[in-house]
Formats: structure tokens, C-alpha cells, sequence
């Protein structure tokens, strides 16, 4: 449909613009939005630069030695005759709440996913969901108050322990925490999976579990994988829970029911009393570059697993 | 995924089931019946928990309790510089990391390419959630206590509340913005809008309440912190006016609730057992109902949609 | 094209955020509430024995000085010193005596060096649990079981046996090295060598009492004002053969208590001020009975 207008004319060399101050007022507001952006990288290089930079001194001092540092479990920071810097104890006892914590969560957690995405009705899931959502919102400091109070008693109840403040109680409260963040990401991984899937394995003739265990979960195992990486994360770098369950004893434990010190447990136990710029405050200090380090290496593993499994598809 | 329909066992003697297929159904009821109550042990921690916590709480839990002070060394009276405290550093981030997030959440998903470096803008978000909270606390005591001179302060603690939460407002408001449809930027650049046009005129406005949703859901994260702002600027006890709404200024140190419950749970003796219960109580109900708003909100908003 | 959202709301959104942030700014740089008259916030942290005395004191003096804000905070004898060694507090409790080389370091960073006040008496108890046999100990058995080398791990070792307990292995209940207790009972009870490790280190006084009167197989070390009816105190015997005295307020005042220790505020040079007065308040007969209610020594009347 032609309509009929009228020949062109010339135009004119001014077109109708918007006003010089609109269009700065918008570059500058751009700009903002770009720098807002890229804010994130500069938070993290800050956190790594600022904490580094406390520890640093340490590393290059000479009453100061590394290996010792890792390999030995003699923690005497403010000794009078016997300086001694040795975290092995507390590597071993962050190791053993969040290895417990990751043990107990993954079954429960992949069992809830699997049951959320593949076996239950559309109802049930939201309301399992939501409940997920709530667990996960639980501030840590409420979960340490649990464990000193609640499952401390228990715990000494059920077992006999001589005391309530032990691996077990972190790892039961700590997997407590971790089961929503690698339930999520694990329903998440299960729901990508394509349905043509399913369907194919619908048309063998194939029950609903058999689905799941021979067609699903190997499919989704890399999305699997990094909700239990991001896991362990989150075990190992938790702080006021571990702080008031584990019971604060440095060394390596004997068993489940001994008490360890965790390292976020000792930063935040012994930061306050280091003098600053001592060699104890920066030793603290450099425990958390370790801690940033793990977790970082954490993170970065479980993004690289995830970005592999999009490439395959 | 539909649920799959009953195999009916007489039917037309077209289909007969066999063992094989008997003892299929079997496994399959029992797998259910196992991952239902792998699904139920998260459940009923949680319901026990809070059950259990609010019956320990009851003899003290009263609005008095919230708008008294601590009085006689902490073993009696109520909390409100605590509940003061913890709107004030909560507020301090959200006005710090609300802004910031928002627009970061606008530049990764409006304006930046797919490239290395947004790529590894991206995980840097990702890697500032996972970044232990102790590690935080060690940044702002680093940065702000020392290197900005902020001092022990409601600015230090705020400020470090606020980049510890600030990925929490990124995803949501990414997610809010995923969201929009794209045919909606489309629509717009046809008719010659910028993209800043685009995005106050369409994206965001659709987008708010999303986003508002993040909001919410950080405003809970950051009530709940405890350690970093123990390193900050949170204090063991600060003499407070009964329900004096403006106890804090920006440079004096705060009660916050976090702290005050493991202050009374660690460090001061002979206290009635229903007191940290109910402090506990009073967090836990702050945080789980501002998350029940937020999701509710959510509910809201798919309800709403017109597209 | 219509824009659903009218720009007036997204203003007046603005306005809204922009007038309650500016609300809470005027406070700011003023340091403190905005009390009447000249307001003073004096911060006081350290020692956790003293913990609660120190907030005890806060609460009373907020009624006797208005004006006046006391802010404290715990965390231990040396989080305590460590501050006022950077001068970002005005009193450091601690129940332990600053060493040299921390005034040293308090002079080098704020050019003042810090004054003494002792403000009462503390006698550090050795807790046991009520059903424990044991009564008394002497200070050589104490530092074979909690110090490093020590050779005493088990309670049958002292000859006492716990009824009820299969597994009689001593629970060693000690304090995190920030604390004062910890520092005191290691320079005179274990004579400055080390803990051996693996005690159970708590955060808090408290606490120590707290895991003592549940676990019957622990010993720890604690504030006598924190005692519980599930504890016992431990009467303690400089040597062997020499008598056993019991923690009471008369023996830690005569030092025959081996472990009678003083409880002390620092300030950077001679106070001042609000500081000045507050100090001196913690000094006069008000503040001593405060602290005689929580548990501890008062000084002693000079008539």
C-alpha cells in the first residue's frame, strides 16, 4: 500500500536532537552504570589486595618460615619462650567438619533434588522449594547457638561423649547449612537436562528411577559436581558456627567426637588480641589469604565445570 | 514431567505384566519412598528447630522484650539497641550496595559483551558470595577500620556488610532483568530509543519489583552476618534510651542482634536460658520473614504477568 | 509507546531514600548521640573475666552521667591492650599486668605511655566437676596436666576416680590465648611454658564453667565470680606438703591464695575528662559495691 506523499524535499541540515544536557546527562549516567559494573572484579582484587598486604611482611621475614607454617600442628602464637606458627591442626580440623558436613549433606541433598525435580507433583515442589529457600536463609550465628545448645546436648546424650562440642556437632550443624545451596544448584542441574531425554528413555520402556539413575544423573553429573564443589565452599568457609560447636581444641583429632578449631574459628578467636602490624596479627592475616586462596580455587573449579557442560551442548 | 500413568493389569489382554515389570514398580516405589524421606529429614529439622526455639523462648518473648533495654548485666530486660543497631548497619549497606548492585546487574546484562573480561567480571561475582565471611571481616578491618580510618564504627561495619551482600542484589536483579522479555529492547531500539531510554523507560520498570525482591532478600543476609561486623564495629553493650529510635551516630559503635546472641550464648554467665532463646527467636523470625515476604512477592509477581 | 512507570514516582522514590539517608548524616561527625550538652562516648574493651563488671559499671553510670556513653566490648585482656596500643579506645580492662614491650609499643604508636589503675581482685579458681572426688591440688600437679610435656593425661594418674565414667582421660578446659586468665595461669602456674595442645580453649569465662559442670571428667580454669552449683573449686597448694587454700575473697586479699590476682583498667597517660571521673567512679564506694556483687574483690577500704 503506496500512500501519497509528497516528493522529497530537501531536509534540512539540523534534525531534531535531544537536548546537549540529556545526552551527557545520559553518557555520564552510562558511565557510572560501566564502572558499577566492573566494581565487582575491583571488590575481589581489593578483599585479596588488603588482606595480602597485612600478610605480607610475614613471608619475607626471616624468623618466619613457611613449611613450618603448613606442616606443623604446634599453634603457640603468643608463647613467652617459644614462638611457634604451625596451622596443620587447624588445615586438619577444617578438613574434617567440612569433609563430615559434605558426607552427611551430598546423599540427603541429591536424593531431595532427584525427588524434587523427577518424583514429586508440582505442588510439593514449590513447597519444598520455598522450604529450601527458608533453610537457607537461617543466619549462621543461630546455627553455632543450635549447636552449643541443642545438638550439644544431644549429642552427649546419644553418644556418651564427654563433650558436646566436637567434629560430629560441626559437621551435623554445618551440613545443615550446606544441603540447600547443593540441593538448588543440583535440581537445577537435573532440570537441564533436555526432556528428549527423558522421552527416549520413556519410549525404551524405562520406570522412572531407571531414568534417573541411568539416563539423568549421568547426564547432569558435571552440573552435580559443582553443587557439591560450591558445597564445600561454603562448609569451609564458615565462621560462627564452627566458632561455637566445635569446641576449640588445636590438634589433630583423635575421633568424630573430638574437638578441633577450625582456621575461619581461629582468625575470628584471635584477631582481636593480635596487636596490629605483630607478627601474630599478620600470620592471622595470612591464614586468610589461605582461606581466600581455597576458596577462590573452589569457586573457579565448580564455574569451570559448569561452563564445560554448557560448551558440550 | 507428567506423573506416569498406572499400568492397568487386566487391560484388553493386550498388555500382561510380567515379574520383571512387578519387581520395576517395587524398586520404583521404594526409590520414592527413599528420596521422600531424604526431602522430608531437610524438612522436619527445620520446622523442630524452630519449634523447639520458640517454646524456649516463650517465658521471656513479649513486645516488651523487644522495646526494653538489657538490664542488670544482660541477664534481664530486653533488646532493643540490638534491634536498633541492626536496622542501622542494615540500612548503611543496603544504601551503599543497593545502588551499585543494581547498576552492575544493568551493565552485565545490557551492556556487556560476550568476552573474556565480562567473563571474568563474572566470576568475580561469583567469587565475592563464596568469599568467607572471617575473610571479609579481615577486608574491613583492613580497608576501613585502618587504611580509610573509619575506626570501630557503624560506616566500617556498614560498609563492609555491604560489599559482603552485594552479590546477593547482583543475581537477583540479573535474574529480574533475564526476565523482561527481549522482544520488549527490541521494540524500543525499532523506534530509535538509546539504550539507557530502553532500559529506565521499560526494562527497569518491569524489572522493579524483581528487583525488589533482591532487596529484600539481602536486607535478611546482612541482618544475619555476625563476623564481620564483630571486627568492625559491633560492641559487647552500649547504655541506650528505652525505645529511642536514634540511639547511633554513623561514627559510634552498635549493638546489633547478630552479636548480642552469641554475646549472651559465650560471654556472660548466669543468664536465664530463655534469653538467647528468644533473642535467637526474634533473628531467626526477622530473617525467615523477610525471605517469606520475598518469595511471597515472587508468587505475586509470575501471577501478574502479562506477558 | 507508553512508559508504564511515571517519572514522578521514580522522583519522588529518590527524594524519599535521599531524605532518610540525610536524616541519619547530622549525627555524624558529632562522635555520638545527640544527647544534650556536650555528649562523650568513652570506649572501653578488653578483659572477658571483666567483661561484666565493665558493663555492669556502663549501665549503672549511664544514670549517675546522662550525658556520658560507655561502650563495651570483651574479646580478652590482650584484644584490649592491642587497642589501646593503637589509641582507638580511652580504658583497656585486663587481668593481667601490661608487659614492657606493650608499653613500649603503646608509647611508640600514641606517644603516651599508659597509667595503671588496679580496680579489685580476682581469684583465679580451678574448676572440677561437683561429682569429681577431687579437692585439692597442688600447682606442680596443675602444670603437669595442662602444660606442654606434662605427663599426667588421665585422672587415674592423681590417684582419683571418677564414679560413672568409663573413659577417665583428663578434658583439659582452657581459654583462647587473647585472654588474660590464659596468660596469668600460664606465667604462675605453668611458670611461662606453653600449653600442650589439644585443650578444649573457649571463648569466654563462662563457658569454661559451663563445659566443667557438664563434662565429668574436665578441669579448667576460670574467674571465681563464674562459679556454678555444678562446679567445685579446687583448693590449691603452692607445693606439696604445704596447705591447701580455698578461693575465698579474704584469701585472694591476703595473697594466700596462690593464684589471688589483681584486675586492672589502663588508660593512655593520666585520664582526663569524662575518662578521668568515670575511673574515679569505678574507685569510689559505688562502684566497688558493683563489683563485689558480681563476684570480685573490692579494694580494700583506706581508712
Amino acid at each position: 500500500m503506496t500512500a501519497h506523499l509528497p516528493p522529497p524535499t530537501h531536509t534540512p541540515d539540523r534534525r531534531p536532537s535531544r537536548g546537549a544536557l540529556a545526552v551527557f546527562g545520559e553518557r555520564v549516567l552510562e558511565n557510572v552504570i560501566r564502572l558499577s559494573g566492573v566494581s565487582a572484579i575491583f571488590f575481589v582484587l581489593a578483599i585479596f589486595f588488603f588482606v595480602f598486604r597485612e600478610a605480607a611482611p610475614v613471608l619475607v621475614s626471616d624468623s618466619f618460615s613457611l613449611k613450618e607454617f603448613l606442616f606443623s600442628v604446634a599453634w603457640y602464637p603468643t608463647s613467652d619462650i617459644n614462638v611457634r606458627y604451625g596451622i596443620l591442626g587447624l588445615i586438619v580440623g577444617t578438613a574434617c567438619v567440612s569433609g563430615l558436613a559434605v558426607l552427611i549433606a551430598v546423599p540427603f541433598s541429591l536424593g531431595s533434588a532427584i525427588f524434587i525435580a523427577e518424583f514429586c507433583g508440582p505442588r510439593l515442589r514449590e513447597g519444598l522449594k520455598v522450604v529450601i529457600e527458608l533453610l537457607a536463609a537461617i543466619p549462621s550465628v543461630v546455627w553455632g547457638f543450635i549447636g552449643l545448645t541443642v545438638m550439644s546436648r544431644l549429642i552427649v546424650a546419644v553418644t556418651g561423649a564427654p563433650v558436646g562440642v566436637n567434629v560430629l556437632n560441626g559437621g551435623i550443624i554445618l551440613a545443615l547449612m550446606c544441603v540447600p545451596i547443593i540441593t538448588s544448584i543440583a535440581e537445577d542441574a537435573l532440570k537441564a537436562v533436555p526432556d528428549s531425554y527423558r522421552e527416549a528413555a520413556l519410549a525404551l520402556g524405562a520406570t522412572r528411577w531407571q531414568t534417573v539413575h541411568r539416563v539423568l544423573v549421568p547426564a547432569a553429573r558435571t552440573g552435580l559436581l559443582a553443587a557439591v564443589l560450591l558445597g564445600v565452599g561454603r562448609a569451609v568457609g564458615e565462621t560462627m558456627a564452627v566458632l561455637m560447636a566445635t569446641g576449640h581444641a588445636v590438634h589433630i583429632p583423635s575421633s568424630v567426637l573430638d574437638s578441633v578449631r577450625t582456621l575461619t574459628a581461629n582468625i575470628a578467636a584471635e584477631l582481636g588480641e593480635a596487636s596490629v602490624n605483630s607478627e601474630h596479627y599478620r600470620v592471622l592475616f595470612l591464614t586468610g589469604v589461605l582461606l581466600f586462596l581455597i576458596t577462590f580455587v573452589i569457586n573457579l573449579t565448580a564455574d569451570l565445570v559448569v561452563r564445560g557442560v554448557r560448551r558440550e551442548r | 514431567m507428567a506423573r506416569e500413568p498406572a499400568v492397568p493389569v487386566e487391560s484388553a489382554g493386550k498388555f500382561r505384566e510380567t515379574a520383571a515389570g512387578r519387581g520395576h514398580r517395587r524398586t520404583e516405589a521404594l526409590v520414592r519412598g527413599v528420596f521422600m524421606t531424604m526431602a522430608a529429614a531437610m524438612v522436619l529439622p527445620l520446622l523442630l528447630l524452630v519449634a523447639y526455639l520458640i517454646v524456649k523462648a516463650a517465658p521471656v518473648l513479649s513486645l516488651e522484650f523487644l522495646l526494653d533495654v538489657p538490664r542488670r548485666g544482660m541477664r534481664a530486660g530486653g533488646i532493643w539497641p540490638a534491634l536498633v543497631g541492626t536496622v542501622y548497619l542494615v540500612l548503611g549497606a543496603l544504601v551503599v550496595s543497593a545502588p551499585i548492585g543494581v547498576m552492575a546487574a544493568i551493565y552485565l546484562k545490557e551492556y556487556a559483551r560476550d568476552n573474556a573480561f565480562h567473563r571474568a567480571v563474572n566470576m568475580a561475582v561469583i567469587n565475592l558470595a563464596g568469599v568467607p565471611s572471617i575473610v571479609h571481616a579481615l577486608f574491613g578491618l583492613g580497608a576501613f577500620v585502618y587504611a580509610a580510618r573509619f575506626g570501630y564504627s557503624i560506616v566500617s561495619a556498614s560498609l563492609t556488610l555491604a560489599i559482603m551482600t552485594m552479590p546477593v542484589i547482583i543475581t537477583s536483579t540479573r535474574e529480574a532483568l533475564n526476565a523482561v522479555p527481549h522482544a520488549f529492547r527490541e521494540a524500543c531500539w525499532n523506534v530509535g530509543a538509546t539504550r539507557w531510554q530502553t532500559i529506565r523507560g521499560v526494562v527497569l520498570p518491569n524489572s522493579i519489583s524483581g528487583i525488589l525482591t533482591g532487596v529484600i532478600l539481602e536486607v535478611s543476609r546482612t541482618a544475619g552476618e555476625t563476623a564481620p561486623i564483630m571486627f568492625t564495629g559491633a560492641v559487647f553493650f552500649k547504655a541506650v534510651q528505652r525505645g529511642d529510635l536514634l540511639p547511633y551516630g554513623l561514627n559510634d559503635q552498635a549493638m546489633a542482634l547478630s552479636m548480642h546472641l552469641y554475646t549472651l550464648s559465650t560471654q556472660v554467665p548466669d543468664v536465664p536460658e530463655a534469653l538467647p532463646y528468644a533473642t535467637a527467636v526474634v533473628l531467626l523470625g526477622t530473617v525467615l520473614t523477610m525471605n517469606a515476604l520475598s518469595i511471597a512477592l515472587r508468587f505475586w509477581l509470575r501471577s501478574r504477568k502479562r506477558w | 509507546m507508553r512508559i508504564p512507570v511515571s517519572r514522578a514516582s521514580t522522583a519522588s522514590c529518590f527524594i524519599a531514600l535521599t531524605a532518610v539517608v540525610c536524616a541519619s548524616f547530622p549525627s555524624a561527625g558529632c562522635g555520638s548521640k545527640r544527647a544534650p550538652a556536650i555528649a562523650t562516648t568513652i570506649q572501653v574493651k578488653g578483659s572477658d573475666t571483666m567483661v561484666n563488671i565493665a558493663q555492669a559499671w556502663a549501665e549503672e553510670y549511664k544514670k549517675v552521667e546522662p550525658g556520658v556513653e560507655v561502650e563495651v566490648s570483651g574479646g580478652g585482656s590482650g584484644v584490649g591492650i592491642a587497642a589501646l596500643e593503637k589509641g582507638t579506645i580511652d580504658i583497656a580492662d585486663a587481668s593481667r599486668n601490661m608487659k614492657p614491650d606493650e608499653i613500649a609499643q603503646a608509647k611508640r604508636n600514641t606517644g603516651k605511655e599508659p597509667k595503671e589503675f588496679i580496680v579489685g581482685y580476682d581469684a583465679l579458681a580451678v574448676y572440677v566437676n561437683k561429682d569429681n572426688p577431687l579437692d585439692e591440688v597442688t600447682l606442680d600437679q596443675l602444670a603437669s596436666v595442662f602444660a606442654e610435656g606434662g605427663t599426667v593425661a588421665r585422672w587415674s594418674q592423681l590417684g582419683v576416680t571418677i564414679p560413672g565414667v568409663s573413659d577417665n582421660t583428663i578434658v583439659r578446659v582452657s581459654r583462647q590465648s587473647s585472654s588474660g586468665t590464659y596468660e596469668f595461669f600460664r606465667e604462675h602456674v605453668l611458670n611461662k611454658r606453653d600449653f600442650k595442645l589439644g585443650s578444649r580453649d573457649m571463648n569466654g569465662s563462662k563457658e569454661v564453667v559451663e563445659l566443667v559442670g557438664n563434662t565429668k571428667t574436665a578441669i579448667g580454669y576460670s574467674g571465681m565470680g563464674y562459679a556454678t552449683p555444678s562446679v567445685k573449686m579446687l583448693r590449691l597448694a603452692r607445693k606439696a606438703g604445704e596447705p591447701a587454700i580455698a578461693p575465698t575473697v579474704e584469701h585472694a586479699l591476703n595473697k594466700s591464695y596462690p593464684l589471688a590476682r589483681s584486675l586492672q583498667v589502663y588508660t593512655l597517660g593520666e585520664p582526663e575528662g569524662a575518662v578521668k571521673k568515670y575511673v574515679e567512679w569505678m574507685l569510689s564506694e559505688t562502684g566497688q559495691k558493683i563489683l563485689q556483687e558480681s563476684g570480685y574483690v573490692p579494694i580494700p577500704h583506706q581508712n
